[in-house]
């Protein structure tokens, strides 16, 4: 009997496999609803394009076989801004982590989402630097413990929700890696949206994270945010704050419509130049 | 093949060479420019932000200098011939992706207009101080090309041979202009596209399923053949080491020959890709080696020399990196001596005196930057050179 082919080979480097992720990690599961929701939304795969920056999550674009490029330490937003708007008719999608997106690469964020890029950024929120050995994220909790906060955190985290409305993301939303099905279908409605699209996966580091604050192992540290979830669709993005241990809201809070910058650039030079000027994401093309 | 005629603004103009600059990105078929502003080279991004719309371009002014060079080298996987411009502080900045860009081979365009370091330093006023940093700047063992313009004329036509160089070769390519030769405004000929040479990227057509981003092909000069993000090649490309797969691989024998490699492909073709310009050095027994804006003021220097009956000749550098060895090497069996002017406290020269090794004198007349050299402060040099 043929070996039965794995149902995502025509998405994953199988030739890469086994990937380096712990047993347990949420990034795995993140990779599978995205494989799913590529087949879902029905878009060439010839024209999709996958931008990870670097650490665990940024090595997701190593494993998709697809146009995937692994890049530089917080950049793989402006990495995506230039490979988007170079040629509009890809479909540009940047999975990476939290410290990657929004620490070293905040401004990126906030800037493509001001602009309205049509990237999509997924996400993937552990709560601390996994690649280097568990340090202290922009998104860890206060007071959890992370090697470069042995004392516990005590730093304001940041709200991604809120800060990707905030910046002017069109779609936001936030799933745990235990939602397989919702996160999945974000992840559909991100990759058919026009405009930046914004999803976060709370996703377990059961090697590092969970360990060091006794959430057990990655079953247990899913076990809670079974119990801990909420699902509030259309929640007001200020009160998203994920406390240490306490509830975890999730849904789609945004879905919005707003000029990307392809369509505003086209409007204004439309205006300005009338006939003499070839909309550029016609052109492009 | 011949330019795009869409970009190329035929005909006699009065330009400085910031300008002059965009001008050349826009023949040569830059479509895609990412930039953050900066003095002395803000004008030739509102150069180009003025004339994209009309040919096709796009024009994107980001929020910083990390943001601009990462991504141009995106745009550059999506098939477009991209650039970013800077000066001294955003250069640092660019460091970073500058080594993604070499180690991933994608082909950019950055151009410096140098001001004087370090730091914020001089910004409206000259340097040539940023040589090394465009050789050295980014982490790790690699090569660039840098092309050292000294003149508006210069700075269109070598921002065209810098777009055809970092085609050819899959590499970034710096145009090391300097504050002086930015904003100096001189006759500027621009010919039809049909009498323009563009080099665009050899792109690699076979099967879909065997393609292999860094496999070298035979008589391809070390530089494997590129496919554009949605050709359907669903390739991967890493700053990690990778093997010919793109795929990472943590070890030292891939390490040598990945590393290995994008040094040859540049040292090995270093003939192809070196031009300098030779002023009288048939029987000097001294000679000047400069570039960009302290050559302009060399030659005045030299003229004073003869006027006194010395035996002084120029070599200008006109590509900076790949260094001219070969030749430098020839002159210096040749000469008594050369003598490096540069806009820096002495950069250029730690290479010249590598390459004539002890086979002649070598001196050396620093400026800090801020202004240029006095020509009787070279000359003065050349005199006792000369000796
Ligand atoms: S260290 Fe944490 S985030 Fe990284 S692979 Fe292991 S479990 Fe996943």
């Amino acid at each position: 009997m043929n070996e039965a082919a794995h149902p995502m080979e025509s998405i994953l480097r199988m030739d890469r496999m086994p990937h380096i992720w712990c047993p347990g990690c949420g990034i795995g599961t993140v990779v599978t609803a995205f494989a799913m929701a590529l087949q879902q939304a029905g878009i060439p795969l010839d024209k999709i394009a996958v931008v990870s920056g670097i650490g665990c999550s940024g090595r997701v674009a190593g494993y998709i076989k697809l146009d995937s490029f692994h890049t530089t330490h917080g950049r793989a937003i402006p990495f995506a801004t230039g490979l988007k708007l170079a040629n509009p008719e890809l479909t540009v999608v940047v999975i990476s982590g939290d410290g990657d997106l929004i620490a070293i690469g905040g401004n990126h964020f906030i800037h493509a989402a001001r602009r309205n890029v049509d990237i999509k950024v997924f996400c993937i929120n552990n709560f601390n630097y996994a690649m280097t050995g568990g340090q202290l994220g922009p998104t860890t909790p206060e007071p959890a413990i992370t090697t470069t906060s042995p004392y516990g955190a005590f730093e304001n985290p940041f709200n991604l929700p809120f800060l990707a409305e905030g910046s002017g993301a069109v779609y936001v939303a936030r799933w745990t890696a235990l939602h397989i099905r919702r996160l999945t279908k974000s992840m559909t409605e991100a990759l058919l949206k026009k405009g930046f699209s914004f999803v976060e996966i709370i996703a377990p580091c059961p090697t590092l994270y969970s360990r060091r604050n006794r959430l057990g192992d990655g079953l247990d540290e899913l076990r809670h945010y079974h119990d801990k979830s909420v699902i509030k669709h259309g929640a007001d993005t200020r009160e998203l704050d994920i406390s240490y241990r306490d509830k975890i809201v999730m849904g789609k809070f945004v879905d919005r419509e707003r000029p990307t910058f392809v369509e505003a650039l086209d409007k204004r030079f439309t205006e300005v130049f009338g006939k003499k000027y070839e909309p550029y994401g016609k052109v492009a093309t | 093949m011949k330019a795009d005629a869409k970009g190329v603004l035929t005909g006699a103009h009065y330009l400085d060479g910031d300008h002059a600059c965009a001008e050349g990105a826009l023949a040569a078929g830059c479509r895609f420019f990412a930039g953050y502003p900066i003095t002395p080279s803000t004008e030739v991004a509102e150069r180009i932000a003025s004339r994209f719309p009309l040919v096709g371009g796009l024009f994107v002014q980001m929020e910083d200098e990390l943001a601009s060079m990462a991504a141009i080298l995106g745009a550059s996987w999506a098939g477009k011939k991209s650039m970013t411009v800077t000066s001294g502080p955003g250069f640092s900045l660019m460091m970073e992706n500058i080594g993604l860009g070499a180690m991933t081979e994608t082909p950019c365009v950055i151009v410096n207009v140098q001001r004087g370091g370090p730091s914020t330093g001089l910004p409206t006023l000259p340097g040539q101080q940023d040589m090394m940093q465009a050789r050295w700047g980014s982490h790790g063992d690699y090569e660039i090309i840098a092309v050292v313009p000294n003149s508006p004329q210069e700075c269109f036509d070598l921002t065209i041979e810098a777009f055809n160089l970092s085609e050819k070769y899959r590499v970034p390519v710096m145009v090391m202009m300097d504050e002086c030769v930015g904003h100096m405004t001189e006759r500027v000929d621009i010919p039809a596209a049909s009498e323009l040479e563009v080099y665009n990227r050899k792109l690699y057509d076979g099967p879909k399923d065997q393609y292999l981003p860094y496999k070298v092909e035979n008589g391809n000069g070390q530089v494997p053949l590129m496919a554009n993000a949605g050709d359907g090649y669903r390739f991967h490309i890493t700053g990690l080491t990778h093997d010919e797969r793109g795929y990472p691989a943590m070890n030292a024998e891939v390490q040598q020959q990945c590393v290995s490699r994008l040094m040859d492909k540049i040292t090995g073709n270093a003939a192809d890709i070196c031009r300098y310009e030779e002023h009288r050095l048939k029987g000097a027994e001294v000679v000047v080696v400069t570039y960009g804006i302290s050559s302009r003021v060399t030659m005045r220097a030299i003229e004073l020399a003869q006027a006194k009956g010395l035996s002084v000749g120029m070599f200008r550098l006109i590509t900076a990196w790949p260094f001219p060895e070969k030749r430098i090497k020839e002159l210096a069996e040749k000469v008594k001596s050369l003598v490096m002017v540069e806009l820096n406290m002495g950069q250029m020269v730690h290479e010249l005196e590598r390459c004539v090794a002890g086979r002649a004198k070598v001196f050396l007349s620093p400026h800090a930057g801020g202004w240029v050299h006095d020509p009787d402060d070279i000359l003065k040099l050349i005199q006792e050179a000369a000796k």
